[in-house]
């Protein structure tokens, strides 16, 4: 029993790996030997899918304009689930239970449905084809996760730690900064993560959104396709290129994963 | 925890109320416009009452796409839960095993979602794909552009690619949470291994198990990039779920009413459920 134990999450880890080491493997072919030669390695090595990328500014303004909304759209949705997360784990309040019900029911209107009036809303409001729009649209899923993920962490924190700094004479505000948010660091790193995760991942409402200057490098892939077919050893690269700040954003944070984790609550 | 009764606590959660009520309410108002009219183009419309949710209801295409739907939710449920809980109870509690298993498995979640689609299908072309070109070399016939049977097959694997590390991660957390104490008390009492899990593990789990099956749940049933790219619903219409079909109605026909209504209809579908079920979990929460 022992010995069989690393072997489930390796088996599984190699089985996530397979499609992403597809996907390396083609972004160094060139697309005639993409479609021509079956290999599991690049036999004509080449780099010159991603030279193309960063040398044609609508190929790499893609990846800046994703980052874009995608940080604002996390730090908009912690900054104010933050408070709200508060109050759910520590008061009763009017409506209480239905708000935080309300809040979930967001999470679980199909984008698809919402694409068009998002569409017709954001344009009203001139919003049409900037990253705040995308990342105010964004908030529509992250905020009611991020309330979630926050009150379950915020409970685990005893009443207790208030009361006491009351006590001493803080006032809420410098209690809330200096005592509560950093005994929920982990918490908050956590909730950063899936809000960072959440809104570099989607594209429908990203796509539909925007046109031009905000457009996100997932929807500046489909140029890849044109009349003589696809060019698959550029979109191998470029969906290469994805995965990178979501890598990066894993490990600033797997410190905070583990301790988050070890608290128990998400 | 017992809360304090503060109606001031509103104040708080006003930014988050603003920020999505502002987000929801006017394209969902605009949804529920659309729902009972009939457009002519340039803006001009006519009230049809609940024409379009009687012709939703009674449509053998709505039947056919919510019934794929419901299958392709339960089997992915039914595939991604136990695996992920198996995968989270045999991964390293300590060493430098943890971060490892964290990070590669996490890697899955942060790919766009046509990136992952567009993975899939050249990972899966039956010429130049690994799984196609190995699967087609060991003798079986398999076609996921041409095949139906073959087409599911490959959504539900990049389904499970995806998505079971979400399940991992949050089972993880659960079983971190549970103090040793426990398990020397089992040991004490002479517990098998299948009744710490029984009755130790499964029920820690319990509250990120909800999240895990509510999200699981949610995001499956309104699946729609990766299928898009992967299959674009086909071959024919086997893959062919509601969120595509809704989706080629919307803009594809330019249908704005059913569409609409088509809309509410699958989001009162996925409230419904989600109520139930949340409903049963909090009220079990209570009793305990």
């Amino acid at each position: 029993m022992k010995k069989i134990k690393w072997l489930v999450p390796t088996v599984y880890i190699i089985f996530l790996m397979l499609p992403i080491y597809w996907l390396l493997n083609m972004s160094f072919k060139t697309t005639t030997e993409i479609i021509n030669v079956y290999s599991l390695w690049p036999k004509d090595f080449t780099l010159e899918n991603y030279v193309t990328i960063f040398t044609d500014s609508t190929w790499y303004m893609g990846y800046v304009n994703s980052i874009t909304y995608t940080v604002f759209n996390t730090l908009i949705s912690v900054s104010a689930a933050l408070p709200a997360a508060y109050a759910f784990s520590r008061y009763k309040f009017l409506g209480d239970k239905h708000l935080f019900f309300w809040l979930l029911t967001n999470r679980m209107a199909p984008p698809a449905v919402f694409a068009l009036p998002f569409f017709q809303f954001y344009s009203s409001v001139n919003l049409f084809d900037t990253h705040i729009a995308i990342a105010l649209s964004h908030c529509l899923f992250n905020i009611p996760l991020a309330v979630w993920i926050l009150e379950g962490f915020m409970s685990a924190v005893p009443k207790e730690l208030d009361e006491t700094a009351y006590v001493d004479g803080y006032s809420f505000g410098r209690f809330f900064f200096k005592i509560f948010i950093p005994t929920i660091a982990a918490g908050i790193g956590i909730t950063m993560f899936f809000c960072f995760m959440f809104s570099w991942v989607e594209l429908l409402l990203a796509k539909t959104l925007t046109a031009t200057v905000a457009k996100p490098i997932a929807a500046i892939m489909t140029r890849t396709s044109s009349t003589s077919g696809y060019e698959l050893g550029l979109l191998a690269a470029a969906g290469s290129l994805t995965i990178i700040p979501g890598a990066v954003v894993i490990y600033f944070v797997r410190n905070y994963i583990a301790k988050g984790f070890a608290m128990g609550r998400v | 925890m017992n809360k304090t009764l503060n109606q001031r606590a509103w104040l708080f959660v006003i930014p988050v109320f603003v920020l999505v009520a502002f987000n929801a309410a006017v394209p969902l108002m605009t949804v529920v416009n659309y729902s009972f009219q009939e457009t002519f183009g340039s803006n001009v419309f006519a009230w049809e009452g609940t024409r379009w949710f009687k012709e939703i209801l009674h449509s053998e295409r709505f039947h056919a796409s919510l019934g794929r739907q419901v299958i392709f939710t339960f089997i992915i449920l039914l595939i991604q839960l136990p695996l992920g809980i198996g995968i989270a109870l045999t991964m390293p509690k300590k060493g430098w095993g943890v971060p490892v298993c964290l990070i590669l498995m996490s890697m899955p979640l942060l790919i766009p979602w046509n990136v992952v689609g567009a993975m899939w299908n050249i990972f899966a072309l039956p010429d130049i794909g690994f799984l196609g070109n190995s699967l087609n070399s060991l003798g079986f016939d398999y076609n996921f552009t041409q095949q139906s049977g073959d087409a599911w097959f490959t959504t539900i694997l990049m389904d499970v690619w995806h998505w079971t590390s979400l399940v991992v991660l949050l089972s993880y957390a659960g079983l971190n949470s549970i103090q040793p104490a426990y398990y020397q008390a089992a040991e004490i009492d002479g517990a098998s291994r299948w009744d710490i899990f029984r009755y130790i593990e499964l029920p820690k789990m319990k509250k990120v198990l909800t999240l895990a099956i509510l999200l699981r749940f949610m995001d499956s049933f309104m699946i729609y990039t990766e299928p898009f790219v992967l299959t674009g619903g086909g071959p024919g219409n086997a893959t062919n779920f509601l969120s595509l079909d809704l989706v080629k109605m919307a803009l594809g026909q330019f249908d704005l009413g059913p569409a609409a209504a088509m809309s509410l209809i699958y989001f009162l579908i996925v409230l419904l459920i989600c109520w139930i079920f949340y409903t049963i979990m909090m009220k079990d929460e209570g009793r305990t």
